[in-house]
Order: structure tokens, then sequence, then C-alpha cells
């Protein structure tokens, strides 16, 4: 048989409807390939012993005649910030190492009734800080690409469990671009959803107002299938939309099936690419901008003068809501507890854990928010970083007026060594700087590869951001560009990865 | 604990003027909690009545109940407060064991209302305007158990216990503005005040008001302002106030206790203060400075609150007449003096009255019947006097009497009837063969023959002394065992002594 872990959802859903191929052949090749190379990759922190059995039932329930969802039975990995029910949810973290929540998020219990076969949890950023996945308490994650460098994070193990075939599918969770960037970087698809688009109920709090989940996945396609089982609103998500949503396999179908980007106008936003950005990424975006225009997209420059405040704005809202969000981890109700020695008050047991259970770009960020909201700081650095959304907001606006979509690279280097800048966290946080915007003003983007950099054999992404609610556009132009980008190459981006050494 | 030393009240009061504030805190009796599907149910087992969100599990997430907000609104328009078009939750962020995130949701800078006055009228007639700041929505935190100690407090407990059974309780919290210029009356002011409040919510329906449970919690904030000073003093929060009653004794208290201090030369630390009922006194409790950083900023889990204009309006179209105005209504229509209006008010049978007299009966024999024998046999009973009869009975037992069917003697035994079950006061007078004597015959032949037996009162009445009838028609009363109408039996003994 053929490997099935080289296929994508879309074909191995094919096959299972017609049954050519069962979800237990598919869901056991994917344990095996996770037995074979996550020892060097780390994408997962923890493997699912239920995965067969479900793989089982859902393979049961097709030989029953019951009528099923395109991606029943396909196998998917789920990163470590969601809660599931029957495997532990960490987010990354020491302080809450072991912890089984006695829920499934929404996005998980949606997953299940669509009878997807859970694989296990992925590696993380510590509560999703970071951009790199080394800030991980149980160690990085390695790119598959080159096992030396980051795989992107803070979903770096959703990006590198796809891109290193352990999983067709993966959630991930995107607060600066922890969904697209670790695409980009892993030559993987990645899409954050309009903010309010997918439940965030049993998503750990990183940054409320920021959080999205979304699709990880090796094509548009895919992702679109993944975002249709996953979106929708939720009333245990006040900030859920209620919007319908329409098909966006369709939209993605269509998309790749006609090729034509006639009459849609793609801006580029100026702000988003220039000097900063490693040279093979300029390349690559060059070549894209030319096979759009070629596809009869219109092209047009737009400017965003308030993104250069983005980063600044950004790194007080996060660390402001992660502070409170951060607060509940306290040893009293759930996870880690560490007694002083010499006992002491409930204060001191509090401080002991969160001193001995949070890693340092945690305490990083807790100490920047808790100051950023302080009594007398708060106008200053708050409420100015608020004004600086809006004025981002209102960027968009005035681009979505002149354009249907922009674009930009959506990361500005190929990945970087492991430890390059982790000493340095100001560097790291530049890292989000195409991605940022998007979460700062609630609307929809999506990572995909681009090609790679001549100078190092990389991967490349570009980003395609949509209005608030339009994510439909971004399947729709995605996956026409993704169809003509691999014509133009004649071979998918992921077919160039190196083969990984295999364990025995 | 060291009793503090406490300045005469008048004393008190000449050398300061007394500034208030209160902070009632009032439990919402909705079906559910604020953020969450749990019941709002305080009490039973611990920890029982709990989902994820109120013990803040990561990932969880709040949901506004609607019905708190339509109760917050009903009692923001019955506070004659203006309601915000839109309003926003914040988190009030600190750490303590019984607060499951570390951080409380509460309205904090855009409360749902805003700006009303409440009108409180005093025992003694006196009608003070206090005006309200705001009413905000906010849920209620678990309670802590402390295990170990002596005292049952922190110190020097061994460890304590969590019940989130109460966390995510919904709350309205109505803070006024300053109160000043209520002097003497401070404490009635005090007490009046929260037993406006309780009525106001209790005619809403959307607390329990129970204070004795924690229903309604008052927070009370008092400083001394030197006479003729023109500067307000340092003020304390005194918290725990559990009754009425504990209401107006804290206010006295610390008024006394502060004049004491400040009389010295000494200054007044803010910080909050524990009334204990049992000593009546208050105790030092946490210090409290304007400076407390709650890091307070918009809660980004919730949308704002944005009541439509029309259900603002079907809210005030459905809100119970103001306490303040049924009152004044009720006492014109009644025409009770001011001492029997009080006491109606104080037996909390205003409405059972008001019903009473809607089916018929006189206001005064309403009044009699209800706060005398059925609050008499409440109180025998230790139950609420509306619990044992319906005012329809009691109006039909007035009506009984009006119409000479039933004595005041035979009513209270029917009264025991209607009260045991045995049916209508129609139906317990039959059943009992309680049937007023209207047989002349029968009547007179009783006063002849007392008349005979007291010579000497016979002469009196002859002589022009009607009073000395009494003991004749005593002694008839208790010959015909309490059937007889008394009044009829004065007309025939006074008749048959002229004979």
């Amino acid at each position: 048989m053929a490997d099935l872990t080289r296929l994508t959802a879309a074909e191995l859903s094919q096959k299972l409807q017609a049954r050519e191929i069962s979800s237990v052949d598919v869901t056991r090749a994917h344990l095996d390939r996770i037995a074979a190379v996550d020892g060097d990759i780390h994408a997962f922190l923890h493997v699912s012993s239920a995965a067969l059995a479900t793989a089982a039932d859902v393979d049961t329930r097709r030989g029953d005649g019951e009528k099923l969802g395109p991606l029943a039975g396909v196998p998917i990995a789920i990163k470590d910030v969601l809660c599931t029910f029957d495997m532990p949810s960490t987010a990354g973290s020491k302080i809450l190492e072991g912890w089984v929540p006695p829920y499934d998020a929404t996005v998980v219990r949606k997953l299940r009734e669509a009878h997807l076969v859970p694989l296990g949890k992925t590696n993380m950023d510590e509560f999703a800080m970071g951009s790199s996945t080394e800030h991980s308490a149980f160690g990085p994650t390695h790119n598959p690409w080159d096992l030396d460098r980051i795989p992107g994070g803070s979903g770096g193990g959703s990006a590198a469990a796809v891109a290193a075939y352990e999983a067709p599918l993966a959630l991930g969770s995107d607060t600066g671009g922890s969904i697209r960037q670790p695409a980009a970087v892993t030559g993987s698809v990645g899409v954050k959803p309009t903010y309010g688009g997918v439940s965030r109920y049993g998503a750990i709090a990183l940054a409320s107002s920021l959080d999205q989940v979304g699709p990880v996945t090796r094509t548009v396609l895919d992702a679109a299938l993944l975002h249709d089982v996953i979106g929708g609103y939720d009333p245990r998500d006040s900030t859920s939309l209620k919007d319908p949503w329409p098909s966006f396999a369709d939209a993605a179908r269509t998309g790749a099936r006609d090729r034509s980007l006639k009459g849609v106008r793609v801006g580029v936003v100026k702000q988003l690419n220039g000097d900063g950005f490693q040279v093979g990424v300029r390349d690559r975006f060059a070549e894209s901008l030319e096979v759009l225009a070629a596809a009869g997209a219109e092209i047009v420059e737009v400017s965003a003068p308030n993104f250069e405040y983005a980063i600044a704005a950004y790194y007080l809202i996060l660390p402001a809501e992660a502070s409170s969000n951060l607060a509940k981890f306290d040893s009293v109700r759930f996870g880690l507890r560490v007694n002083p020695k010499g006992g002491g008050t409930v204060e001191d047991v509090m401080a002991a854990t969160r001193e001995a259970g949070f890693g340092p770009e945690v305490k990083r960020r807790i100490i920047l928010g808790t100051y950023a909201l302080s009594a007398g700081y708060y106008d200053a650095y708050y409420g100015s970083a608020q004004k600086v959304r809006t004025l981002i907001q209102r960027d968009f606006d005035a681009a979505f007026e002149r354009a249907d979509v922009l674009i930009s690279p959506a990361a500005p280097t190929t990945a970087f060594k492991l430890g390059e800048k982790l000493e340095d966290p100001l560097a790291m946080y530049l890292n989000d700087v195409t991605t940022i915007p998007a979460n700062l003003a609630g609307i929809p983007g999506m990572g995909l590869p681009m090609g790679l950099a001549p100078e190092d054999g990389l991967p490349t992404g570009i980003q395609l951001m949509a209005p608030a609610r339009a994510d439909v556009r971004l399947y729709s132009v995605g996956a026409a560009l993704e169809a003509l980008l691999e014509d133009r190459w004649g071979h998918t981006l992921i077919s160039q990865a190196p083969e990984l050494a295999v364990a025995r | 604990m060291a009793k503090a030393e406490l300045m005469d009240f008048d004393k008190a009061l000449e050398l300061f003027e007394p500034v208030l504030g209160f902070e009632v805190h009032v439990e919402l009796n909705t079906r559910t909690k604020m953020f969450s599907d749990a019941p709002n149910f305080f009490g039973g087992e611990p920890n029982t009545n709990i989902t994820p969100v109120d013990l803040g599990l990561p990932g969880s997430l709040p949901v506004v109940n609607e019905q708190a907000i339509r109760y917050s609104i009903s009692l923001g328009l019955a506070l004659g407060c203006e309601i915000a078009p839109s309003s926003r939750f914040a988190r009030k962020n600190y750490f303590y064991p019984d607060l499951a995130k570390n951080y409380q949701i509460s309205q904090y800078d855009e409360p749902i209302a805003h700006d009303g006055n409440v009108e409180v009228e005093l025992p003694n007639g006196k009608v003070f305007q206090v005006s309200i700041e705001r009413a905000h929505m906010e849920e209620d935190a678990g309670k802590l158990t402390h295990v170990g100690g002596a005292t049952g407090r922190i110190q020097g407990a061994e460890y304590s216990l969590v019940d989130y059974n109460r966390a995510g309780v919904p709350l309205v919290e109505i803070v006024t503005n300053m109160i000043s210029g209520a002097e003497h009356d401070a404490p009635e002011l005090a007490k009046a005040y929260v037993s406006t409040i309780r009525d106001i919510v209790v005619s809403l329906g959307i607390s329990d008001a129970k204070m004795e449970r924690g229903n309604l919690r008052c927070d009370a904030n008092i400083s001394l302002s030197p006479r003729g000073s023109g500067k307000l003093g340092t003020r304390t929060e005194t918290k725990n106030v559990n009754s009425l009653r504990s209401v107006e004794r804290a206010i006295r208290y610390e008024i006394q206790r502060q004049a004491a201090i400040l009389a010295k030369g000494g200054t007044i630390t803010q910080e909050t203060r524990h009334w204990h009922e049992d000593t009546g006194v208050t105790s030092a409790g946490r210090p409290k400075s304007d400076a407390d950083d709650y890091r307070y900023f918009p809660e980004p889990d919730l949308l704002p609150v944005e009541p439509s204009e029309a259900l603002i309006a079907e809210l005030r179209a459905a809100l119970p007449e103001a306490p303040a105005i049924r009152r004044r209504r009720l006492k014109e229509a009644w025409a009770f003096t001011d001492l029997e209006f009080q006491d109606v008010q104080n037996s909390g049978l205003v409405t059972e009255i008001e019903l009473t007299v809607a089916a018929g009966a006189a206001p005064a024999q309403a009044r009699k019947w209800w706060t005398g024998e059925i609050a008499r046999l409440a109180n025998l009973a230790s139950v609420d006097a509306s619990s044992l009869v319906s005012p329809l009975h009691v109006s039909e037992l007035v009506a009984m009497i009006d119409n000479g069917e039933l004595t005041d003697r035979l009513a209270r035994q029917v009264l025991e009837g209607v009260i045991a079950g045995e049916g209508s006061p129609a139906e317990v007078t039959k059943s009992r063969g309680l049937v007023v004597v209207s047989d002349d015959g029968a009547l007179i032949a009783a006063i002849d023959e007392a008349l005979a037996a007291q010579p000497d009162v016979l002469e009196k009445i002859r002589d022009g002394k009607v009073q000395a009838a009494g003991a004749v028609i005593g002694a008839v009363m208790k010959a015909m065992k309490g059937t007889a109408d008394a009044a009829r039996v004065r007309e025939l003994v006074l008749e048959r002594a002229q004979q």
C-alpha cells in the first residue's frame, strides 16, 4: 500500500469514503510515522492511546452505513493549548504538567462529533508565548526541513507535525502569528480565522482579545475542510460570531479549479515588505506577485502607516491580558503545587508554585503586563495601545476599500537556528511583525508556501489577509495561488523537504 | 479584643458632623449564576453547584446571565437611575483563594445604572433623599472556612477550606454618594436606607433579601468632619453588618469611636472594620487606601451590555409601585395615625392588610386582626403571619363580625379553626357551632338573673351611674359563654334596669 501519511486530508477523505482504506489503516500509519520520526522532531507532547479505538469506531460506523462528515476517520493533531478530557492539556507549561481537564474545548468536541481521530497533543511555546517553540517547558520542537532550526512558534508542534507527515491535519491557535509564522517556516498552510469565527471555549487563554483557533495543514483545501468543521457560533464563547459561514472547502475547490484571479484587487502592504526582510523572502514574494498578476489580479500598493506601532501595542495588550489570564494558576484548584520549605501561608504557596511552574518568558510577560495595567501607567501603556489598535483597524478599513485581499510575506525570514534568538526577546518579538496587525484588527489571515529561499533552501511563506468575516476570500484566492505556484514549480513545496531519518 | 474608647453620642455630634456612604450588595435570585449555568444556590454539599467556569478552570469562559441583566435594569430603574445604553464588565485583579480566577468580573467605570435617588423615611417621619451614584453588576466569590483555630477566623487556623458554590452568584452593588446632614439621625437613617433598599428588591422580586443569609449585605462608610472645619474626615468601611439593627448600632458605634480618637488629637486609619454582632463593637480589618491597585481593565471575554430601549421601556412599565409612594398612598387611604402606620410597617404586613382591605374589610379592622391576634399566633408558632391565613379569610371574618354573626371572642375561635385548616370562617363557624345568640328572650332571662344577683349595681344604674352596668354585662356574657353580642346585652341591661 502507498504511504498513507503522504496523502492530504482531502485525498484520505475520498479513499475513506470509497472504502479503499480504513481509518484504522490511516491512523496506524500516522502513529507509526510518529514513532519513527518524533524522537527527532518532538512535535508531540502526548500521543493518544485511544486513537486506534476511535478509528475502529469510525470504520464500524461507516460499515453500518452511518452518514459521516467528509473528514470522518482522518487523524488530527491538537495543539496542547486546547482542552481535551482524555489527554493532558499543559499549554507547554510545567504548571499544568499532567493536568487532564474535565471537559473538551468546543473545537475538540466538534472534531469528535465529526469523527476525526485525535492523534495527540502538540508542542508549543509555554502558554503560546514565543515564535520558536523553544519556550516549551518540555523541550523544543525541531523543523523537519532542518533539525537545527526552529519550527516557528508558538505552534511549532502542530506545523512540524503536518510538515513531517506525522498528521495530515492539526489545530493551532494564533494570538500574534502562532499559526501563520510556523506555517511559513515549515512550508505548510495555516489560517487564523476572523476573531469570533471559531470558539475559544476550552482554549487556554493567552490574550483573550487576540486569541483565535485555526487549522494547520499541508494544503489550502485541507485547511478549508477543517475550518468548515471547527467554525461557527458557540453560546459558551460570548465573543463568538453568530454569522452563517459559507463552505470554505467549496471556495477552495473553486479557486483551485478556475486558477483565475480576474478582477480580484490584491493590495500589497507597503509597510510589510522591504529592507528588513530576508532577500530570498523578498524574491519569492515578487514571484508570487507576478503569478497573481498573470492570473488577472489587479495589484495595488496600499499603505498602513500605523502598522509601525503594531508590535509595541501588541506587546502591551498581550502581556496585560496574559497577566490577568494566568493569575488562576495558583495551585489552589488544579495543576502544580509547590509547598515552600517549612510551610507558609496560601500566598507563600502561590508564590512558590508560580516561581517554579512558570518559565522565564511567561514571567517576563506577566511582569510587563502587570506593570502596564498599574494605576498611573494604565493610560500611558494599555490605554495608548488600545488607541493604536483602533488606528490599525482604520488602516485596514482604508486598505480594504482599495483591495479585496491584502498580501505580505508571512514572516520576514526563513527558519532561524535553535538558540539564535533565545537570549534576545526583542529580536524574537520582531519576527511577528507581519502577522500581528491581523490579530490587533480581528481580521482573518492565511499563511501558505511561496517557495524556497535560494540562499538557504528553506521555505518561505506568503500571508493573505481579508476583511473581518470574509474568510472565504482567503480560501478562494489562496487555493488559486497555491495551484498557480505549483503549476509554475511543477511540484508541491512540501515535496521538496528532505527525507527524515527513520528510527527503527 | 480591647474595647475602644467611646465618646458620648450627643457629645460626638456636638463636635463633629457625620458623613455617611453605603455600599449595599444584593444577591439576585436568578436560576443560574452570573456567568455560568451552575444553579444559583448557595448551601448544600460544598463544591457541588459549580462548573469549570465557576472554578476558573483553564480555557473556561464567562457568559452573561440575561435574567441578571433584566433584574439589574429593573433595580436601577426602581432606584431612579439612568440605565446606560452601553455598559461594560471589567476585571478586578487580586489574589485571594476564594476568588477562582484571581480576578473578579465586575463593572468598573461603566456601570449599568447610575445617578439615581432613593427617598428614605425615618420612623420619626423625617424624609431624606439619598443620592445613588451607581448600581453595578458583579460576581460573588467563594466562601472560606478556617479550620483549627479557636475563633474560626484566619488567625490561628491550621488550614482553610474553600467552597465555590457561592462563586459566581450574581450581585448588584448599590453605591450611594456621600450623605451629609443626617446629624443625630445618622444611625436611624442608615437602618432606614438599608430597609428601603430591602423593600425595593422585595417588591421587584429579584432577591430573597434576607440579611442574615447574606442575600443583602451592607458596607457602611463613615467619617467625621470637625464642625466648622469644612474638611472631610478619614473614613472607615464597616463590613459584616448582617441585620438592620446592626446597621444602626454599627454606625452609632463608629461615630462614638472615631469621635473619641479625634477629640484626643488622634487620627483615623483608613481601613475596613469588622462588625461583631455579639459584642457590639467593630475591629480593625484590612488597611484600605485609595491607592489599592486592582489593575482594572475591560473584560475581553465579554461584550458590552447594550440593552435595547424597548427592553428598558418594558421593564420600566413592569415596575411595581415604589415603596415610598405606596406607603404615602396607603397611609392616606387608611387614615391611620403615624404610630399606627409605623406599627403596620414594622409588622411587615402592609401587603396582607392592603389585600384584606381590598377584599372589603375596614382598614382599622384589618390592621387590628393582622397586627393583633394573627401576629400573636404567628409569634407563638415562630412562623410568618402571612403564612397562617389568607387576606380573603381575614376579610370574611371581619365581615361576619360587622354584621353581628360573630363576636370578637367567637371570631378568635373561628380564626384558630381557619388556621388549623378546617375551612373558611363561615365553614368553621358552622362546623364548630359557634353562633351568636341573638334571641332576646334568652338574654333577658340571663340579665334579669344577673340584676337580681347584684341589687347594688341595679341601684347605681338607676341613679344614672351607667358605667356600673359593666359588671352585669360581664356576668351575662360569662353566662352565655361568649355567644352573646355585647352591644345588644348592654342595651338590654339598661332597658331592664329601668323597669
